[in-house]
Formats: structure tokens, C-alpha cells, sequence
């Protein structure tokens, strides 16, 4: 899962002393990594903690439209496969809080910032899950999109969040691997079944295009994101990247992908594509997505419902504790 | 003589890379133990940071509890993406 940059980045204040600003700035441009305790610009800091957090929340987010399916999987294999799946995003949104902590801001400043609605978060968990095939197109497309951004981000400058990566991406193959075999069961499957697996991807195709951001001309943060090698490559690099690999993918499948502008343009050698309805995005951005009260309510249930577990995990060590001193 | 405190000793090697577990130093406090650690483990350039951590603030598993402690990750293939067939004319997945 991942989230791209969504709020305005801060401008470089004129406090920074411009000695270090510059030093910074060569080693940033000679590729080395910077590490927590390193000397950072207030801006850099500010940005990368947002980027961080807000790609720790999308992992949080992204568990609750699977999270609904685990009930209701078609059997037991695919039961125990989406629990596994749903587990490695919890343990994503943990490493990536770890990463962002290392910057200042405290693990509950973040979550109260995402629970207050404060924080932003992928706009694709905002879009409902309506039948299994969903969580097909979730693990092929949704995660596809994601590792597309996030490969490059194992190279990103700050250490920590390029860890982070590391391992992110070391685990997050088997989920489009396994969202593309239930495509493929699907596809394979009865009349009714193909079907299903068709009105996914026609739900599913534009909004996972949407997940790398707004086209580059209105994406003001880019150039000084690049500039930081905060980001590797452009939103709209990134996005004609995936629609190149996953076209083929969706042909295998026996699919068509809901874009009747698509076409292989031989002379650039990418495809085409059609014109994504940014106002969509926007307003989804906004927080006007068709489920986007609905996720946020069911992650705060979650937060209520847990405390109890929360308050005899404290009880339990207060008790340990005392047995020990004693 | 009692022994000063065991400290566990991290380098990372060069930037972008975690600190590793290298070894241990004895010291009074944490200021000489990182200059012990400079000393005993990064005489050749082998590090760009260091942390000291005293040896017993960490909690380690018992092996002799191995089995049980990691069983869960055991009979879970599916976690692994070689688990999943795909076509091999279906790139990039």
C-alpha cells in the first residue's frame, strides 16, 4: 500500500543557516543517506514526516476494506492467505511509524492526527469492496500500484524510511501475486464469475491510477521532493509505468481494461491512456470518497474496541513489575 | 576488582545502512563505553555511527523456547510469493 505526498509541502524557511543548507544539499545530490541524529533542514524533516505518516496510515486504512472479507472468503485457503496479507499491512504501518517517530513526532500524535481525520491517507481505501473479486483486483492493481512507488523509495535519501522499504517490499509480492490468482481463478471461472471479475477491474482500474497523484504539471511538491531524492521518480513516470506492465496482464487474464482511449502507441512505445478524472480525485482527496467516513469510524471502533487489551497489557506489567522489584 | 558494566556495541558500516551487532565493551558509563567501542571495533574505518546499549537492558528469547516462540511463521508457505503460480508469459507479477 502507499499513500503519495497530498498537502502542500512547507517552504524552506530563510532561517536555516545557508553553510548547512548547503552542505546538506551536496550530500543529498551525491546520493549518501541521512540519518536521524544528521543536521536536516526544517522543511525536509516536515515533509518527510508527513510523507512517512501518511504512508503508515494507507497501511492502517487498507486493512479495513480486506479486513471485511476475512469472514467471508470462499475457503479456507484464501481465509488463511488474506489474514497472512492483512497482517503483513499492520506490520507496514508499524515499521513506517517506527521510521517517522525517528524524525520527532510521537506514535500518538500520529494516530490521534488520522483519527481526528486531520491526516491524510490513500485516497484508494475510500472506494468499497463490494464482491470477492474486489479483493482480487485490490492485490494485482492496488498493490501493483503500490510497489511501483515504492521500489524506487527504497533509495529515498532519509535512511530510516528507505528501510523501511526494504522490507516492505520484500513482503508485498505475494500479495499481487495472490490477488492475481484469484483474478485468474475468476476469469477462468463460470459466465457469472468473468463477470465479476470484469466489473472489478472496471471499478478498480481508475483509482489505482490515481494512487500515484496528481499529473506532474499540477504537482507543485515534485521538484523539490526530487531534489531531496525524497522521490526517485515522477507521479506520472510512475503511472505510465504501470499502465505498460498491467495492460499485458489484464490481456492474459482475458479482460479488457476500461479505458476505450488505451492503445499502444508504437512510436513512444507506451500505451496511451485516456484522461483520469482529477475532480474525482480532488474531491475524494477532500475527503468526500464513497466510504470515507465509514473507514475512519470503523478505525477509530477498532482503537475504542482495543482498549481493553491496551489496559490489561499496562495492568499486566504493572503487576510484573512489583513481583519483580520484589 | 568488580567489572565496570557490559555494554552491546552497533556500527553501521556506511549511511542508509542499520548499525549491527558487533560485540560488547566494559565501561563506567556510556560516554567512555562509546570511546572503548570506537576503539576496539572501528580501528580501520569500519564505521560511520556507533550506539552502546548496556548489555542488561536487553531482553533476549530463550533458545531452549525456540521451537514454540517461532512455530506461527512455520506452516504458513503462503506468506512466500512462490507460493502463488502464475503463467510464465504474465510478466512483471
Amino acid at each position: 500500500m502507499y499513500t503519495t505526498e497530498l498537502q502542500k509541502t512547507a517552504s524552506l524557511g530563510a532561517t536555516e543557516d545557508p553553510e548547512r543548507l548547503a552542505a546538506f544539499e551536496a550530500r543529498v545530490a551525491a546520493d549518501e543517506f541521512i540519518e536521524p541524529k544528521d543536521w536536516m533542514p526544517e522543511a525536509y524533516r516536515r515533509t518527510l514526516t508527513r510523507q512517512i505518516s501518511q504512508h503508515a496510515h494507507s497501511e492502517i486504512v487498507g486493512m479495513l476494506p480486506e479486513g471485511n472479507w476475512i469472514g467471508r472468503a470462499p475457503s479456507l485457503r484464501r481465509k488463511a492467505i488474506l489474514l497472512a496479507k492483512v497482517q503483513d499491512e499492520a506490520g507496514h504501518g508499524l515499521y513506517l511509524y517506527s521510521a517517522a517517530e525517528t524524525l520527532g513526532t510521537s506514535r500518538e500524535e500520529m494516530i490521534e492526527a488520522l483519527h481526528s481525520g486531520k491526516a491524510k491517507y490513500s485516497t484508494i481505501f475510500n472506494y468499497p469492496t463490494l464482491t470477492w473479486a474486489d479483493i482480487g483486483a485490490i492485490g494485482w492493481l492496488v498493490d501493483g500500484a503500490a510497489i511501483m512507488n515504492q521500489v524506487p523509495l527504497q533509495r529515498t535519501s532519509y535512511g530510516p524510511y528507505a528501510r523501511a522499504m526494504v522490507r516492505v517490499c520484500k513482503e508485498e509480492s505475494f500479495h499481487q501475486r495472490q490477488g492475481y490468482e484469484i483474478m485468474m481463478v475468476l476469469a477462468a471461472g463460470t459466465p457469472d464469475q468473468k463477470r465479476m471479475a470484469q466489473d472489478a477491474l472496471n471499478r478498480w482500474w481508475w483509482p489505482s491510477l490515481m494512487m500515484f497523484g496528481p499529473p506532474d504539471a499540477d504537482s507543485p511538491n515534485t521538484a523539490q521532493s526530487m531534489r531531496w531524492r525524497i522521490k526517485r521518480e515522477t507521479n506520472d513516470e510512475l503511472r505510465q509505468k504501470f499502465v505498460d506492465i498491467t495492460v499485458p496482464q489484464a490481456d492474459a487474464l482475458g479482460l479488457s481494461v476500461p479505458d476505450p482511449a488505451l492503445r499502444w502507441d508504437k512510436a513512444r512505445g507506451h500505451y496511451d491512456y485516456g484522461e483520469i478524472d482529477w475532480e474525482e480525485f480532488y474531491a475524494v482527496v477532500r475527503g468526500e470518497g464513497p466510504v470515507a467516513k465509514e473507514r475512519i469510524a470503523a478505525r477509530r471502533q477498532a482503537w475504542e474496541d482495543g482498549a481493553w487489551v491496551r489496559d490489561a497489557a499496562a495492568a499486566h506489567a504493572r503487576k510484573h513489575g512489583r513481583r519483580e522489584a520484589a | 576488582m568488580t567489572d565496570w558494566p557490559l555494554w552491546e556495541v552497533f556500527v553501521r558500516s556506511k549511511g542508509g545502512l542499520s548499525h549491527r551487532h558487533v560485540g560488547s565493551v566494559h565501561a563506567p558509563d556510556a560516554g567512555i563505553a562509546l570511546r572503548h567501542a570506537r576503539d576496539t571495533y572501528t580501528r580501520r574505518m569500519e564505521g560511520v555511527s556507533l550506539w552502546v546499549v548496556p548489555s542488561a537492558q536487553i531482553t533476549a528469547s530463550d533458545p531452549s523456547d525456540d521451537a514454540a516462540m517461532f512455530d506461527p511463521a512455520a506452516d504458513k508457505v503462503y506468506r512466500h510469493p512462490t507460493f502463488y503460480t502464475v503463467p510464465d508469459d504474465v510478466k512483471h507479477i
